[in-house]
């Protein structure tokens, strides 16, 4: 039984250890790839163009909601103009960077980790090595950066419709004051908000695509094995955002 | 090469949607404005005995009207008061130098800010200027302090008014 727990707990080490390795590997090889930009750009579409309607969705009723909740909480202490400071704090610095983090796992992360699990399963990135290109620089890296430079882009995007959204129920709907809704959230947010939550978008934006990239990397070369590496690559993602997630708040306060 | 160019359109397209958020985040949610872009500034320092909760970025406003705003608040030891820098629009240059500024509060609860009032001097205030006449901001529990003295004094006076004379004298020093 301890046995057992104890060898779970160095396979994790592991894995920690190798995923750094792979980070070092990947940014290693950044450099050279930084200079065939037409290869991440196609990547940012990827990773980033093709999630934005399932962002801009999310968000417009993820702040529908937040204006919907509270609403129904403010009005008990007659503060409905407080409103915009709630959604507004509540999207740019917590619900932005992680929805976003966590529907971009499952959007884009699973789509590279499958992509990559294919690519290994069908000798691609050996047949690649033969031909003396480096699948790292050529395949990975490429991806890897694509889904750096998305995720904050679409935390930003998520937070600027979820604040629309919850003015949308706020003021059009329950009918708090327009000026006011803005004129509190401009005087009470404050750029250390906005900051933070780039912070957060940034390190999650890291986590998810080296998690993705590596787990499709050196996924099993079987069906099985790209299945299971796109499943872990959603379960690693959502439990290593929240920890990032709670650490970065903690460096902020 | 037609489809490479709609993918860069796309991308293209996604960049500039995801940087003009951010630019909406940092300047339309926050009380920065397009302090970047902004019109061009200059200085004036206030000093204030108390400045009570007066955050840096709040208003600096002249009948009403908001000029400026408090850049930075600092704290001078020599004789302990707040020094607050205010930041105020070229537009606005012509305040006078006996003008004053206090520190008032936005609703009953709201946030501080500082409002100027035109003294009648003919000349201006010019950058890096001081305002020397100022009014430390009105600070609730003062105000329920002084309420609390003046009811036990009137209390003191009604039951014993010889016994209490000395007392409220004490009192206002």
């Amino acid at each position: 039984m301890f046995a057992e727990l104890w060898e779970s707990f160095t396979d994790a080490l592991e894995d920690l250890g190798s995923v750094i390795h792979f980070l070092f590997r990947l940014i290693v090889n950044t450099p050279p790839v930084l200079l065939r930009f037409s290869l991440i750009s196609q990547q940012i579409f990827n990773s980033g163009a093709l999630s934005l309607v399932i962002i801009m969705l999310s968000g417009l009723f993820v702040g529908m909601v937040l204006g919907l909740q509270g609403f129904q909480l403010l009005q008990r202490f007659g503060s409905e103009e407080a409103l915009g400071t709630a959604a507004t704090i509540g999207l740019v610095k917590e619900l932005g960077p992680v929805v976003t983090a966590l529907l971009f796992a499952g959007r884009a992360g699973t789509a590279l980790a499958s992509e990559l699990g294919l690519m290994r399963a069908t000798d691609q990135l050996s047949a690649m090595e033969m031909m003396a290109v480096d699948p790292i620089r050529r395949v990975v890296v490429p991806r890897f950066l694509g889904g750096v430079i998305a995720m904050p882009l679409l935390a930003a995007i998520f937070s600027v419709i979820g604040i629309y959204g919850a003015q949308l129920v706020g003021v059009q709907i329950m009918g708090v004051d327009s000026g006011s809704f803005w004129s509190q959230m401009r005087s009470a947010v404050g750029l250390t908000d906005v900051t933070e939550g780039i912070a957060k978008s940034l390190a999650f934006g890291v986590a998810c695509s080296l998690i993705a990239v590596y787990q499709g990397y050196y996924a099993t070369p079987t069906a099985e094995g790209v299945g299971r590496a796109t499943t872990s690559t959603v379960v690693t993602s959502a439990v290593v955002i929240l920890f990032l997630d709670y650490l970065i708040t903690a460096a902020f306060l | 090469m037609r489809k490479s160019r709609t993918l860069n359109l796309g991308t293209g397209s996604f960049v500039l949607l995801g940087f003009a958020a951010l630019f909406f985040l940092t300047t339309q949610t926050t009380s920065r404005g397009l302090a970047i872009f902004g019109p061009a500034r200059y200085e004036l320092t206030a000093k204030f005995d108390n400045i009570g909760d007066l955050k840096v970025g709040a208003p600096v406003s002249m009948s009403g009207v908001e000029i400026g705003r408090v850049a930075k608040i600092d704290f001078d030891s020599n004789d302990y008061k707040a020094v607050v820098l205010l930041r105020v629009n070229e537009r606005y240059n012509k305040i006078p130098t006996d003008s004053d500024a206090s520190i008032y509060t936005q609703g009953l609860l709201g946030g501080k800010f500082i409002g100027l009032t035109a003294g009648g001097a003919d000349t201006y205030l010019k950058d890096k200027g001081q305002i020397d006449f100022t009014q430390s901001a009105f600070v609730l529990e003062n105000l329920i302090g002084q309420v609390l003295a003046n009811f036990t004094k009137s209390k003191a006076d009604s039951t014993s008014p010889e016994a209490a004379d000395p007392k409220p004298t004490e009192k206002t020093k």
